[in-house]
């Protein structure tokens, strides 16, 4: 049923009994799937894609590149789940390539994100080194273009 | 001063307008008109299709390709219909590659069509058909078909439409703007009716790819003796999300291609030769796109259908193409007043039935190629007019 998963991804505020007429399911059926896809972790939750900019906070984001030394037996777990726990960061990611975890990371200003970075990640232990790169601007965001709108093009010129 | 009514000619002069015209004039005015008008897909067309024309040009493939298309386009044209539609056409001699479904629809008829012959049109259809055999001297008799036969073609209707110059059926199915499709039993009636005639069958498949349910789409050219006397019209607008690119192709009997293939070359030449290189790759490489778009098409007829019916705009279950043909008799107004009033008071546009012949009086076309959140936005207004429109009625009444 992973069409249902399809859908929810791009309309999570779709009700289920329209959500049942599109995929030819009872109301039933769809509340269940979505119900145990919510106990077993598939759906993690729902959020709201909020342009803060627009709403007129000042947010910064931050993508910051580490190299760390993994633990013995533990790997890159260990660290990883250190730096979860921050509430400025958002997302936690171990990479292939040049360094090890990627994070992106959150403040009201680029003195909060620095100050991130010197007070709390960079005296980590395992932390080797660090490169913050400050977003300029956000173009396309989890599927959703965020500059400027886009305009249906299409002109009907006979039917 | 020319008096330019004096020297046109007469048939141009003849031909009706497109009666939806003065709504998209309104329509332009409005700026936050929600519209559910559009004939065309709202995908883009899959990237390596468009990587595929763009490679073409920078390799400076910018001639003409010979007039029937390009040979490597035509194979692989045969090889696709005889995957899909069990259908064997010789890429030489029976299949043409023409600009968009719509030149094929214009030469087939005009290669065919003799002044007086008769050209039956299953209305309520695409609205090109009518106009052409008319320019042609053709003579059109137009076929009505019924809601309640879910807008299919009936062997009756058929039979009592044929006269000794009944020359060519125009067969527009999956239909737009109905949605209607006829699947095999549907058609081996029609073939029944036409075996042991010479009445040739145009036979506009451009929707079949976008046929939901589980039976796949049937061509008029797979059933028994009806090959002979069919001209396939296809293309890859439709299917593939291609209509700016104007391509499609015609598949017939070696003699009438024939025909046609020399009509086309004194009147364009050939077809796009970027949109030929492209189409090679969409026919090789896009099945799994056309699935996905398809999933996309049926999840939001459902929705549609669903929604409509609620609010009281009956529809039958369409099954292919992208439209519904909702019933509209339950709020008094014509098909015209509906679109008009709906677009003036609740900024929706929707086209009228009237738009595809007068049997789809009652009737409005609502297309589905918009994004699922568009649709949900559609129909609250559509919901909030029909309440307007009740209370008013009501008031009136009292």
């Amino acid at each position: 049923m992973d069409k249902l998963l399809t859908l929810l991804e791009d309309n999570a505020r779709m009700p289920n009994e329209q959500l049942a007429v599109m995929l030819g399911k009872s109301e039933e059926e769809v509340a269940a799937a979505i119900a145990g896809y919510e106990k077993d972790g598939v759906i993690h939750g729902y959020k709201t894609l909020i342009d803060w900019e627009k709403a007129g906070r000042d947010l910064v984001t931050a993508r910051i590149e580490i190299r760390v030394s993994p633990k013995k037996d533990r790997g890159f777990e260990e660290i990883a789940e250190t730096i979860m726990e921050f509430d400025e960061v958002e997302t936690v990611y171990l990479m292939s390539g040049g360094y090890d975890l990627a994070l992106t990371v959150t403040g009201k200003t680029f003195k909060d994100v620095a100050l991130f970075v010197a007070h709390k990640l960079s005296p980590l232990d395992s932390v080797l080194s660090t490169a913050t790169h400050f977003v300029l601007r956000k173009y396309k965001e989890r599927g959703f273009r965020v500059v400027g709108e886009e305009r249906d093009e299409r002109s009907v010129t006979l039917l | 001063m020319i008096n330019y009514e004096t020297i046109l000619s007469n048939k141009a002069k003849t031909i009706k307008p497109s009666g939806i015209r003065k709504f998209f004039d309104i329509a332009a005015e409005m700026d936050d008109v929600i519209s559910l008008s559009v004939g065309e897909p709202d995908f883009k067309t899959p990237w390596q299709i468009r990587d595929a024309g763009i490679r073409s040009l920078e390799k400076g493939k910018t001639w003409y390709t010979a007039n029937a298309g390009l040979a490597e386009l035509k194979v692989e044209i045969c090889r696709y219909l005889k995957n899909h539609f069990d259908l064997s056409y010789d890429p030489k001699t029976e299949t043409m590659v023409t600009v968009g479904g719509s030149e094929g629809i214009d030469i087939c008829i005009r290669a065919l069509v003799n002044p007086g012959d008769e050209v039956i049109v299953v209305e309520p259809c695409f609205v090109s058909y009518a106009p052409i055999a008319e320019l042609t001297g053709g003579k059109v008799v137009p076929i009505a078909t019924k809601a309640e036969n879910h807008f299919r073609l009936t062997a009756s209707e058929l039979r009592a439409a044929i006269t000794d110059r009944t020359k060519l059926l125009i067969l527009p199915f999956p239909n737009n703007p109905t949605g209607a499709v006829m699947r095999r039993e549907h058609l081996e009636a029609i073939a029944e009716v036409l075996r042991g005639t010479d009445i040739m069958v145009l036979s506009d498949e451009i929707y079949a790819e976008l046929t939901y349910g589980d039976e796949r789409h049937v061509s008029f050219a797979e059933l028994d003796g009806m090959w002979e006397r069919t001209i396939l019209i296809n293309g890859f607008s439709k299917a593939y999300a291609m209509t700016g690119w104007r391509l499609g192709y015609a598949c017939g009997p070696a003699p009438i291609i024939k025909q046609m293939l020399k009509i086309h070359q004194f009147a364009i030449m050939c077809a796009p030769t970027t949109s030929q290189y492209a189409a090679i790759v969409a026919l090789r490489e896009c099945d799994d796109q056309i699935v996905a778009m398809r999933d996309q098409y049926d999840m939001r007829r459902r929705l549609l259908v669903s929604e409509l019916n609620k609010l009281g705009l009956t529809c039958f279950e369409p099954e292919g193409a992208f439209y519904v043909f909702p019933c509209i008799r339950s709020t008094g107004l014509s098909s015209d007043d509906f679109c008009r009033q709906l677009l003036e008071t609740r900024h929706v546009a929707v086209i009228p039935g009237t738009a595809f012949g007068e049997s789809g009086e009652g009737f409005v076309r609502v297309s589905y190629s918009y994004s699922i959140s568009h649709l949900m936005e559609a129909l609250r207004r559509i919901g909030a007019f029909l309440k307007d429109l009740k209370s008013k009625q009501t008031e009136e009444s009292v």
